[in-house]
């Protein structure tokens, strides 16, 4: 093994990361502000990468610019869904909510096994095999595009909390819910917003996702997962969490299938979200209990 | 201004409130007395829509707003300081106090509104930046009024205002509530510190395990002997 190729390995890795990291980004948020945990996380990133599959297939269209229509498509999708159902659960009890999300989950799988089968589709990207070379290093093209487009969305995102009065109204939704209803601000709006603005990370990260993977069914529960232990090691309700959590998943599952065997990924994933949890029970960038 | 009829209220499968009925007319301060756990808390919170009573009506500006989401309710100028502040503590002063704005009534005007509040409470502008979860118990409740007042309210409910602070401090919040009721606002004033509530309002409620059990001029109420025995230890 070569140094020049471990490298590769990690940089891959790295820019993977960041692509996860997004989609995860999504988790965090709705469950940062609404307080739900999204069962149906992975299956929605892997709802957009079909949706971007089709749109390359039919409609001709880049993934990275399908990109837009199909997060606002996902924006929408999670504002209804907040306002028509999740809303009917928020105050029942953590099992209610755990089962109308994994319910969902298993709709979705069985809506995308019926309609495009078990086998996994693959978008044809003519700068498919262009890549960079850093002297002996090569990087793809596709997964630098990805990576960038993951930073931008993310970026993006940030600036919206930050800057913006529905952000920081959103903040203060999940900073006291009590407090953000005592001076009139319409809470069960600003959950539907935010539930469509994590949704819109799935479909912003399904449209990068099949740049670089081929969308199956069977992806859906195992992203799940994925975004689940992104959060986790990243820290629960950290927004730059999802990120570096993504990054250091990336980072570990490139790593384990150079060194170790690529079937063994997911065990070192869940390996160091353990070692993470002993050493820092909050996550690398969780706030401690206040 | 302010008219509640014949208010039920459960909270699950206890009751909370039994057939209230209170007035705040216009331009006047109205107290609200009781016990720890008598209601008052939940009354005011029925009030801004946060709980959905059983029975009853609630009138404001003579517009019936029982059933109403608390969103609404603020923005037809029914502001509330609420018990225990109720500030987000990881926001900066200022954007708490622009999360106070907006309500549609008073949106457009927040920039010209924080000026005034920081010309009203300096401290607030010396600490503009700083998060709200890192002022002292004073400061937070000079950010909840302040916050509050920022929706332009007409009418605001105080749900006790100077729990946790220093003497000097509870006659400081006392004097703003005096001094704002005296620009035209209607008060609707909770206060654990019975005797200078009933100084400050013109007229008074006793609430009671949900029920009011006395009613009249504050005046009148300070000569009570019950309630000069239960709430003013004389
Ligand atoms: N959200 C709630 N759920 C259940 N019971 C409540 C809730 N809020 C208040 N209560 C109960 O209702 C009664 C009145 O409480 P509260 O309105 O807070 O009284 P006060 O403000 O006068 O101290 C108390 O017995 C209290 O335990
Ligand atoms: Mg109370």
């Amino acid at each position: 093994m070569t140094l020049a190729l471990t490298i590769e390995v990690l940089i891959q890795g790295l820019l993977n990361g960041l692509v996860y990291g997004l989609m995860a980004l999504g988790l965090s948020v709705i469950f940062g502000v609404v307080r739900v945990v999204n069962f149906a996380h992975g299956e929605f990133a892997v709802l957009a990468m079909y949706t971007a599959f089709m749109a390359a297939t039919y409609l001709h269209l880049d993934p990275f610019i399908a990109l837009a229509p199909i997060a606002a498509l996902f924006f929408v999708i999670g504002y209804v869904l907040q306002k028509t159902i999740v809303a009917k659960f928020i105050d029942r009890p953590d099992h209610q909510q755990f089962i109308l999300l994994i319910g969902l989950a298993i709709v979705i799988v069985n809506v995308m096994l019926l309609v495009s089968g078990p086998d996994a589709r693959h978008v044809n990207l003519s700068y498919a095999y262009d890549a960079y070379f850093l002297g002996p290093v090569l990087v793809d093209k596709t997964r630098v595009l990805a990576a960038g487009g993951a930073l931008t969305v993310a970026a993006a995102l940030f600036a919206f909390f930050r800057f913006s009065m529905t952000g920081v109204a959103i903040r203060a939704c999940a900073d006291n819910p009590t407090g953000a209803a005592v001076v009139g601000l319409d809470v069960r709006r600003l959950y539907a917003l935010t539930f469509g603005l994590g949704l819109a990370c799935c479909g912003a990260a399904g449209a990068l996702l099949v740049t670089i993977a081929d969308p199956t069914p069977t992806l859906a529960p195992a992203f799940t997962l994925l975004a689940f232990t992104i959060v986790i090691i990243g820290g629960l309700g950290s927004m730059p969490g999802a990120l570096l959590g993504g990054v250091v998943i990336g980072v570990a599952e490139a790593l384990a299938s150079l060194v170790v065997a690529p079937s063994m990924k997911s065990m070192v994933s869940f390996g160091l979200l353990v070692v993470i949890l002993v050493l820092r029970p909050r996550g690398l960038m969780g706030r401690s209990a206040s | 201004m302010l008219r509640v009829e014949a208010l039920d209220l459960d909270h699950g499968d206890a009751r909370a409130l039994t057939g209230v009925s209170i007035e705040a007319p216009r331009g006047e301060i109205v107290a609200i007395v009781g016990a720890n756990g008598a209601g008052k808390t939940s009354l005011i919170r029925a009030i801004a829509g946060m709980h959905k009573p059983t029975a009853g009506r609630i009138l404001f500006k003579d517009v019936d707003i029982t059933g109403w989401s608390s969103d609404r309710v603020c923005d037809l100028g029914l502001g509330q300081v609420a018990e225990g502040r109720q500030v987000f503590p990881t926001l900066s002063v200022r954007d708490n106090l622009l999360m106070g704005a907006m309500v549609p009534r008073a949106r457009a005007r927040r920039v010209a509104n924080l000026e005034r509040m920081y010309a009203m409470f300096s401290r607030l502008r010396e600490r503009d930046r700083q998060l709200a979860g890192t002022l002292s118990g004073g400061e937070q409740q000079m950010l909840a009024i302040a916050r509050c007042l920022m929706s332009e309210p007409e009418l605001v409910m105080f749900d006790e205002p100077s729990l946790g602070l220093s003497p000097a401090l509870v006659l400081q919040v006392l004097d703003i509530i005096r001094t704002l009721n005296r620009e035209g606002l209607t008060c609707l004033l909770v206060e654990q510190n019975v005797v200078a509530s009933l100084k400050l309002a013109s007229s008074a409620y006793v609430l009671e395990n949900g029920v009011i059990a006395l009613a009249g001029a504050s005046a009148d109420l300070m000569a009570d002997d019950r309630v000069r025995k239960a709430y003013m230890g004389i």
